[in-house]
């Protein structure tokens, strides 16, 4: 695998190139970073792990200048300074890989290179190509300077964009999510090659969601939930512990089992399973064609009993938003049957499924479970539009509107200046509630709920799910989908698991559940315990 | 439901501002041509408001122009960008320029004269099925299928009219021409026909249904976020259809309009380019009907009067799009530092 990482060739541990100390960055409705201070040692990949939402890519624009934080500093090398705009944070010595590719795919290797130069002082054609070479050869790559950048394949971008990240000469290099694009082998080249950069003194931070990644990549691992860092491995720990040892300690961090707010605001358990009851929901064999950068479904099936709450565990990305909008009918099964109550409703619109009982609580809440500038009491009730009694023969009735969505405000605490305030303006708790509202009227009979407390502070996120709860209770079926392990386990029965597009295993819901569910999320079945239930 | 509300005064005043500003610039640009901008604005009032036969002139221009507004008031606010309006417009006239003559004497009047307006509707929405099935099911951008379908559409109305439909007896290539008799029908002795009370009515209908009626929130809600209106279970294809269908249909309307009240014939190297227009004076109403009658009032002024005024102060006729084009230029500004400084707070 190349040159022995700094740790083992016995350097001692060099002080650090960049030092976050106590970023703070709040944005309506959540705090995307919670005092979090971070050190990047040269000589070290030092991997940053943690779920969609967690803040990491709040942290990224902090770093590079693209997002000014409201408490903190940033210091490299031991002074303080001040990241106002990328080309402050490229001035520092810090060279940003964004997640999505920035170079131009008409222009030609070298030509992206030279874009962004200053107008006073360009670099001749020729040095940049003898630059670009002795790039190259550091990174041990080969790709023709003047190729077409849009010919490259996506592991070649790659290698550009990071040449491009440090071709002022940078000695920090930040990676945001770089492998969403790249196959299981370009993920190891990846490796091999920031390897070698933080070999040659480099200290190198890359930021990812995936559990394996920061096995096979990282020296030292930090882990942010929630906005906060929970924990950090220094490279001698991380060195020495197994890869079991490492699994679990990680997902420890990552799920916070037994630590969790939940558990100290003392949840209810789990109700018992139901009897002989026919199953409200089934799933037989449903897969998904791919489409876009979600993982498609392959072969899905479980049962949900009326009133169980079913969990779906996974680490996200793994089939998840597939799942959801299969179920609620947003996307079509390319295979396998979808069952509601006994009715077959596998080729039945959202609409159709909405009026047996179906609901849909999605987790986008802004992108496509309400319309911004449409207000609140138009968003309630926005799934029945032209529906009586709120528009008869077409014609809207503006009063029934408006005093269903008074009621709703007022049942579900949703804080808002009036029911006719543009949806936007409410904070995302506040826009949760409405959507919970929405959803849990009219008498539901099952519930998609996707990932229902993204976001949301400690009250609302209670609040919420002792709203889950209730319903369950009073015979309302849930399927809940959550990266959050301790959600699932406070409010679930069974909790399936999913990992690449399959449903690997189905957990009953009782001690030792955790570990289980633990293993599955990084795909290895068997054990005790797993198995469809 | 109260008619003029806080809300519609906010929305005429909003856009005053960059208006006022717009017509103190023109002053200034006719001032530092030697010309007295106040003579010129009297003129423009005195010829197109003051004056009857002026009165009349601008009343009738806003026939066509209320139609292609309502046209285009319920595909923008499905955030469909129907720019085919003028395709639309014209080869509707034709076929309408072409058929009236017959139609007219074989048929009751009161049967032909609705019998012709279906034709145009008719006209217009088949010529944006194409782009409007290429939007619904395969993303394409309407921007440019339907601006082509205009291209398309003016070389085969001016075809149409130089082969198919063409008055054999006259030397210029043009259609039958319907008798002045055959025409709409004035009001009290003026030059106004019926077709700009129809107009003003269509507008508002077509107010009344974007704001009113379930269609018209789905159609606010595709407009405004096309993901939540999946989610929602809104069926998106068909809607686009049926907007660009509707809205189409408008534009050949606002086609039968004109020919059959004011022209009576279609000249093939006729097209009057109403849309192009109209687009900036509906993105000033935002979309609102109501107040988009107040600004195709404004700007049918501008028309007839400036023209008199034009002439009258040795400009030439173009001068009045000028200050149209300053009018957007200085409401781009406006809204730039609006939305800038709504940012920063």
């Amino acid at each position: 695998m190349g040159t022995a990482p700094a740790h083992e060739r016995g350097w001692a541990p060099a002080a650090p190139s960049l030092l976050l100390s106590g970023i703070t960055k709040r944005f309506p409705g959540v705090l995307a970073n919670d005092a979090v201070s971070l050190a990047l040692h040269p000589g070290e990949v030092h991997v940053l792990l943690g779920e969609n939402g967690a803040g990491k890519s709040t942290l990224i624009g902090v770093l590079s200048g693209v997002v000014r934080p409201d408490a903190g500093s940033v210091s490299v090398r031991g002074r303080t300074v001040a990241l106002r705009a990328p080309r402050d944070a490229i001035g520092a010595g810090i060279g940003t890989v964004y997640q999505h590719a920035t170079l131009v795919p008409t222009l030609t290797v070298v030509e992206n290179l030279m874009l962004g130069q200053r107008w006073s002082a360009p670099m001749r054609r020729d040095a940049a190509i003898e630059r670009f070479e002795t790039f190259a050869r550091r990174l041990d790559v080969r790709i023709d300077p003047h190729a077409p950048a849009g010919d490259l394949a996506l592991g070649e971008q790659q290698s550009v964009e990071i040449i491009k990240a440090l071709w002022r000469g940078e000695s920090i290099l930040v990676l945001d999510e770089p492998t969403s694009m790249l196959t299981p082998q370009g993920v190891t080249e990846l490796g091999r090659l920031l390897r070698r950069l933080a070999n040659e003194g480099l200290a190198v931070l890359m930021v990812t969601h995936k559990l394996h990644e920061v096995l096979e990549i990282g020296d030292r691992v930090s882990i942010l939930k929630r906005g906060r860092l929970v924990a950090e491995l220094a490279p001698a720990e991380f060195k020495a512990m197994d890869r079991e040892t490492a699994i679990a300690t990680i997902l420890a961090a990552m799920f916070d089992g037994g630590n969790s707010d939940a558990a100290a605001a003392g949840s209810v358990q789990p109700a018992a399973a139901r009897g002989e009851a026919a199953p409200m929901l089934e799933l037989a064999h449903v897969s998904t064609r791919p489409h876009g950068r979600e993982t498609p479904l392959a072969a899905v099936s479980f049962t949900v009993a009326p009133g169980e709450i079913f969990g779906v565990a996974g680490v996200d990305g793994n089939g998840q938003q597939h799942l959801a909008e299969v179920i609620a009918g947003q996307r079509k099964a390319s295979g396998g049957e979808i069952r509601l109550s006994g009715r077959d409703v596998t080729h039945q619109s959202v609409r159709e499924r909405q009026a047996l009982g179906l609901r849909f609580l999605t987790d986008d809440r802004l992108g496509e479970g309400s319309v911004g500038a449409f207000s609140v009491a138009l968003n309630l009730v926005a799934k029945r539009v032209g529906e009586a009694p709120f528009w008869q023969r077409g014609v809207v009735r503006q009063e029934r509107i408006d005093s269903h969505a008074r009621e709703l405000i007022a049942r579900h605490d949703v804080r808002t200046p009036g029911a006719e305030t543009p949806i936007a303006k409410l904070s995302g708790g506040n826009v949760q509630k409405a959507l919970f509202a929405r959803e849990l009227s009219f008498d539901p009979q099952l519930v998609v709920y996707h990932k229902p407390t993204h976001g949301l502070d400690a009250a609302n996120t209670r609040a919420a799910r002792d709203l889950i709860r209730r319903r369950a209770e009073a015979g309302v079926a849930a399927v809940v989908i959550s990266t959050e392990l301790d959600e699932l386990i406070e409010l679930a029965d069974r909790i399936g698991v999913m990992y690449r597009g399959r449903l690997i295993g189905i957990v009953p819901n009782e001690r030792g559940a955790e570990a289980t569910i633990g293993r599955l999320m990084t795909g290895v079945t068997g054990g005790h315990g797993a198995g469809d239930a | 439901m109260r008619l003029i509300g806080r809300a519609h005064i906010e929305a005429v005043l909003r856009p005053a501002a960059p208006i006022v500003i717009a017509l103190a610039a023109g002053g200034l640009i006719l001032a530092l041509l030697g010309r007295d901008p106040f003579a010129f604005y009297a003129q423009v009032v005195r010829r197109a408001i003051t004056s009857q036969s002026g009165l009349q002139e601008t009343l009738v221009l806003m026939a066509p122009l209320l139609l292609i507004a309502a046209s285009l008031i319920v595909s923008f606010r499905a955030g469909l960008w129907n720019l085919g309006v003028d395709g639309q417009f014209l080869l509707a006239a034709v076929f309408v320029a072409a058929q009236a003559p017959g139609w007219v004497e074989r048929m009751p009047y009161w049967v032909a004269v609705p019998a012709l307006f279906l034709l145009a509707a008719a006209v217009g929405a088949i010529w944006s099925i194409v782009p409007a099935l290429l939007r619904a099911y395969q993303g394409v951008n309407e921007i440019i299928s339907t601006l082509m379908m205009t291209f398309l559409g003016l070389s085969t109305s001016a075809l149409l009219v130089k082969t198919v439909f063409d008055d054999p007896d006259t030397a210029v290539p043009q259609t039958l021409v319907l008798p002045v008799a055959e025409r709409l029908p004035r009001i009290a002795d003026s030059l106004v026909h019926i077709g700009v009370p129809i107009a003003v009515i269509a507008i508002l209908v077509v107010h009344y249904v974007m704001t009113r009626t379930s269609f018209g929130t789905r159609v606010g809600i595709v407009g405004h976020n096309p993901a939540a209106a999946h989610h929602f279970g809104l069926n998106v294809p068909r809607l686009t259809v049926g907007v660009l269908a509707l809205s189409s249909a408008l534009a050949g309307l606002a086609g039968a309009v004109e020919i059959l009240g004011v022209r009576g014939v279609v000249r093939a190297d006729w097209h009057p380019s109403y849309g192009l227009m109209v687009v900036p004076l509906v993105f000033l109403a935002r979309f609102h009907g109501v107040v988009s009658i107040l600004f195709v009032a404004f700007f049918a002024v501008l028309v007839i009067g400036g023209e008199s005024a034009s002439r009258r102060a040795d400009l030439p006729n173009h001068f009045l799009l000028i200050m149209v084009a300053l009018i957007l230029l200085i409401l781009a500004l406006v809204e730039r530092t609006a939305g800038r400084r709504a940012e920063a707070l």
